[in-house]
């Protein structure tokens, strides 16, 4: 029998409803994984009490045939996520302590459909960054290595501890959240699959705010088909936020069976950018052939302002930013560091409390809202992002999906890129755009570069359509047939 | 036109007043949590007033009913798109760091308020907008030596800003609009319109000019909290500013705080004021979209407002332009009227309500609503008057003893014997005994002198102790002069 740590979700889900093992033994098998996998620094907090006696409760509902959608299956959880007695950070200092006394709506969701919690794990602070680097708990570790060499790799990010994770089999499979890239990013350099549903899918109330209009939950899983599963049970109209939307959530899992036969597959010339490496563009050539080959059409569209979208978003992104930031003032929650004037506190706590990453972002933020500033950054960014949506709109006109790289390379050395920000923030230069529209997009691993490590493929689907976008992805892995295994694997100590 | 008269000539006073006016609501603005005033500190709180992490404002349907009907109260546009802004800044009693409110796109626009003045001069001052925002909560300074608390129980609740034009010349025209403004309010049950308790604040906006300048420079005073302290910081703003010119000077535009024990105006600490707020659309909300139908039905259904009520009280009662603007501008004096009034003759209900009434709550300092006369009270009064048991004069006297022991008219009357005479025999009697007694009188009007019969009335009414009927005692006379 294979090892439990190894079954998608999808299998693990049909081995419980069979008895072919019980939720506590997949439980258990994942709590040793999570020990094993403490070298990744994925994991911040570890719940292996709350994960057997959710998996103790799977088992007697499994025992009533009252199995739910997602019964039994351990999952980690993105520490942006508020878990009611659990303490939940952000990857930040600031937050240092904080408890939260209520469950975010997407966990609470997942709690619901059965799944078993194993801990909280590792992420960029507060969401900023691109190699899950800038937390304040220490780096991730990728679990994957280039061919021949032991330089421990980023696995991107903010996401990082989710990704890693996942692809080290320390969990089936993992919630993330997308700003511009956080999930689709390193689920690309992890060798896994990260879905950014349609912003509004996925409720907001509970995760950690880092730019609220751009900020949407997905699932991190090893295959497309568990993606479909997990998004089901995360996703659903929530009245505690006004963003999410009051659509009804279909039953996503068989769209992954759905043929792509007669789709139009949107090629956009402007994501060839110069100097992309060439085995990201062969890739993507050989993602177009992979869905020809299943029938699909491969139709070249336009999206002329993807080169304003990067600009636009660090533009947006770090206002709502500081703005949201502003409440982590050491008054109520979190990091206090005392000092005998109100401003001093602030500024004290505040500087003891931020990484340098979301001080740089929280500068950027205040920046461009300022008084005589805010009509040339901010209110300009906006007008350039509703341009972005109508371009999308425009071209979704003449295809059904979108296929693009997800990121310009694969992952690259912790330490690299490190001082600079801008190189490290063209990492998001394919997964931006779709956030700035809000638009449902996918990565799927589809190949190895040179050296060994994984690339993904991004599928990008109209608003709501995350089936559509799944039957693209479902047709992409059928054909990539990915099956890679990171250098580093937890499960298989268990 | 008001003028201040300078050393140097005269001055125009120019207002604009922004009105914080808490919105009557079980929840909050953007939360479930009570805002009941002086509940126990910090016990009115959700983890969404408090700002803690991922909580995020859900708009409170009901809050936005009052704001539309507020709107359509002040006869303005109700904007069927708004939007909700984040104004940035720091401080201790504003949690998530950022009030939520309306900045560029409020739910109401232009509309305007009927003000009247004593002297019975009426006038519209344009109201420029009316926007819905968070009131923060509090900070107490005074409980712990070194440290500051926070009280949250305010924080977060619903507040409509109402902005009017700079369309007010005087400090009465001033209080004459934040009075009817109020009255508005509680007539709408939008606001309670209680200034002591903080739920209506004012924020004076006073600039001085020479008539028919150009707008000086204004300063704005802060955080007003009643309509006789509006007044006097004004009056005193505008001379302070006036004095300044005519020395010399240039007024600087800075916010001003009243401090109400000295009567006097002064400028915050600069500190207070040199914010950039940083205002951008709230992206945790989308904008407020109402349906026509929606506001229609609300407007069709608004209770009678102070103006439409000062008419029925002309058409009704029979009342004057003056004293019905007098008596429908606050709904409490409105509501104490038309208790009088129903049923009774309107024209001796205002007066009573506007002299006698109005005279003692004046002498005891006191608003309508703690007027130590009921309504039936007063209104038995006027029933003892209508069926000749009192006459005018002795209604005044009852009236004093109703006043000064709280007791029913009737109950003053019996107790004190005060029924007027109307026994024509009883009358008879006085009108010979008074007759006899001044016999040279009675020469002296009988010979030409008529104006001695006010003399003889006098004396009769002496005689029966002020009670016996004036139309009796005249008839009476006039029969006895002349035969």
């Amino acid at each position: 029998m294979t090892a439990l740590t190894e079954l998608s979700l999808a299998a693990a889900r049909d081995g419980l409803r069979r008895k072919a093992f019980s939720a506590r033994e997949l439980a258990a098998a994942h709590v040793k994984a999570v020990e094993a996998a403490r070298p990744l620094n994925a994991y911040l907090a570890e719940t292996p009490e709350r994960a057997l006696a959710m998996a103790d409760a799977s088992d007697r509902r499994i025992g009533r045939g009252e199995a739910l959608p997602l019964e039994g299956i351990p999952l980690a959880i993105k520490d942006l996520f508020c878990t009611e007695g659990v303490a939940t950070t952000a990857g930040s200092r600031i937050l240092g302590g904080f408890v939260p006394p209520y469950e975010s709506t997407v966990t609470a969701n997942l709690w619901r459909a059965g799944a078993v919690m194993l801990g909280k794990v590792n992420m960029d602070e507060f969401a900023m960054g691109s190699a899950n680097v800038t937390s304040a708990y220490g780096a991730v570790e990728s679990p994957w290595r280039r061919r021949g060499e032991n330089r421990p790799l980023v696995p991107g990010g903010s996401s990082g501890g989710s990704a890693a994770a996942v692809a080290a089999r320390a969990a089936i499979a993992a919630t993330g959240t997308d700003t511009g890239g956080s999930i689709r990013q390193p689920a690309s350099f992890c060798g896994i699959v990260g879905l950014k549903p349609t912003y509004g899918r996925c409720s907001r109330w509970g995760v950690v705010a880092f730019a609220s209009s751009l900020d949407q939950a997905g699932p991190m899983t090893r295959t497309v088909r568990d993606a479909a599963i997990m998004l089901g049970a995360m996703a659903g109209h929530d009245p505690k936020d006004s963003t999410s939307a009051p659509v009804p959530v279909p039953d996503f899992e068989p769209a992954v069976e759905r043929p792509v036969k007669g789709l139009r597959i949107g090629i956009p010339r402007e994501y060839r950018l110069d100097g992309m490496p060439a085995e990201i563009e062969a890739l993507w050539r050989q993602g177009v052939s992979w869905l020809e080959a299943q029938g699909a059409t491969a139709v070249e569209i336009g999206l002329p302002l993807t080169k304003y979208a990067l600009p636009a978003y660090y533009i947006i992104a770090p206002a709502e930013a500081s703005s949201n930031l502003a409440r982590y003032d050491g008054v109520r929650f979190g990091l206090r560091v005392p000092c005998d004037s109100i401003d001093g506190m602030y500024e004290q706590t505040r500087a003891a409390g931020f990484g340098a990453e979301v001080r740089r972002r929280i500068l950027i933020g205040t920046y461009v809202l300022s008084a005589g500033y805010f009509d040339a950054y901010y209110l300009k960014a906006q007008r350039v992002r509703t341009l972005i949506a109508r371009d999308f709109d425009a071209a979704f006109r003449s295809c059904d999906a979108i296929l693009t790289p997800t990121a310009p390379s694969a992952a690259f050395a912790i330490g690299e890129k490190m001082n600079d920000p801008v190189a490290m923030y063209l990492n998001d230069v394919f997964t931006v755009p779709s956030s700035l529209a809000g638009l449902p997009a996918i990565s799927v691993p589809a190949g190895l570069s040179e050296d060994g490590l994984p690339l993904g493929l991004q599928v990008i689907g109209r608003a709501f359509d995350e089936e559509g976008m799944l039957s693209v992805a479902a047709a992409l892995e059928r054909a990539a047939g990915f099956a890679a295994m990171p250098a580093f694997l937890a499960g298989s100590a268990a | 036109m008001s003028l201040l008269e300078g050393r140097t000539g005269s001055w125009e006073v120019v207002i604009g007043i922004e009105t914080h006016a808490h919105v009557i609501s079980k929840a909050k603005l953007f939360s479930g949590a009570a805002t009941n005033f002086g509940a126990e500190p910090n016990s009115q709180v959700s983890t969404v007033d408090a700002a803690f992490p991922g909580m995020l404002p859900v708009l409170n349907r009901f809050c936005v009913e009052q704001a539309v009907r507020t709107g359509l109260g002040l006869e303005a546009e109700i904007n069927l798109v708004s939007v909700f802004d984040r104004k940035n800044y720091f401080y201790a009693d504003l949690p998530p760091g950022y009030q939520i409110s309306q900045y560029t796109r409020p739910i109401v626009g232009k509309g305007r308020v009927h003000i009247v003045l004593a002297d019975g001069t009426a006038r519209d001052i344009g109201i420029t907008r009316l926007h819905l925002e968070q009131d923060a909560g509090k900070s107490l300074h005074d409980q712990h030596p070194t440290q500051t608390y926070v009280d949250l129980n305010r924080a977060g609740v619903g507040l409509m800003e109402i902005v009017s034009e700079p369309d007010m010349r005087s400090a009465e025209e001033a209080g004459a609009y934040v009075r009817k403004l109020r009255s508005i309010l509680r007539t709408l049950g939008t606001c309670d319109g209680n200034m002591e308790e903080g739920s209506l604040r004012c924020d004076c906006n006073v600039s001085v000019r020479r008539p028919g300048e150009a707008l000086g420079t204004r300063c704005e005073i802060k955080n007003l909290n009643s309509v006789r302290f509006a007044m006097q910081a004004i009056d005193y703003e505008a001379r302070r500013q006036i004095a300044l010119i005519e020395n010399g000077g240039k007024v600087a535009q800075q916010t001003m705080l009243f401090d109400s024990a000295r009567g006097i105006t002064r400028p915050m600490r600069s500190k207070e004021q040199d914010y950039d707020y940083r205002y951008f659309p709230d992206p945790d909300l989308l904008p407020l979209v109402l349906q026509r139908e929606w506001v229609e039905q609300l407007r069709a259904a608004l209770p009678e407002l102070p103006d439409a009520r000062q008419a029925r009280f002309m058409a009704e009662y029979g009342l004057g332009a003056p004293e019905s603007a007098l008596l429908a501008g606050e709904s409490a004096s409105a509501d104490y009227f038309e208790a009088v009034a129903k049923g009774r003759d309107g024209r001796l209900a205002a007066n009573w309500v506007t002299g006698d009434l109005a005279g003692e709550l004046n002498r005891r300092g006191v608003a309508i609503e703690d007027t130590p006369i009921a309504a039936e009270a007063l209104g038995e009064l006027l029933d003892l008057i209508a069926d000749g048991t009192l006459s005018g004069r002795l209604a005044k006297d009852v009236f004093a003893a109703m006043a000064e022991t709280g007791l029913g008219a009737r109950h003053i009357v019996a107790e004190r014997g005060l029924q007027q005479v109307t026994d024509a025999g009883a009358i008879e009697r006085a009108v010979d005994l008074v007759l006899a007694r001044e016999a040279e009188k009675v020469t002296e009007y009988r010979a030409g002198r008529e104006k001695l019969f006010g003399f003889f009335v006098g004396q009769v009414m002496k005689e029966t102790t002020g009670k016996a009927n004036p139309a009796l005692v005249n008839a009476i006379l006039r029969k006895r002069l002349t035969s």
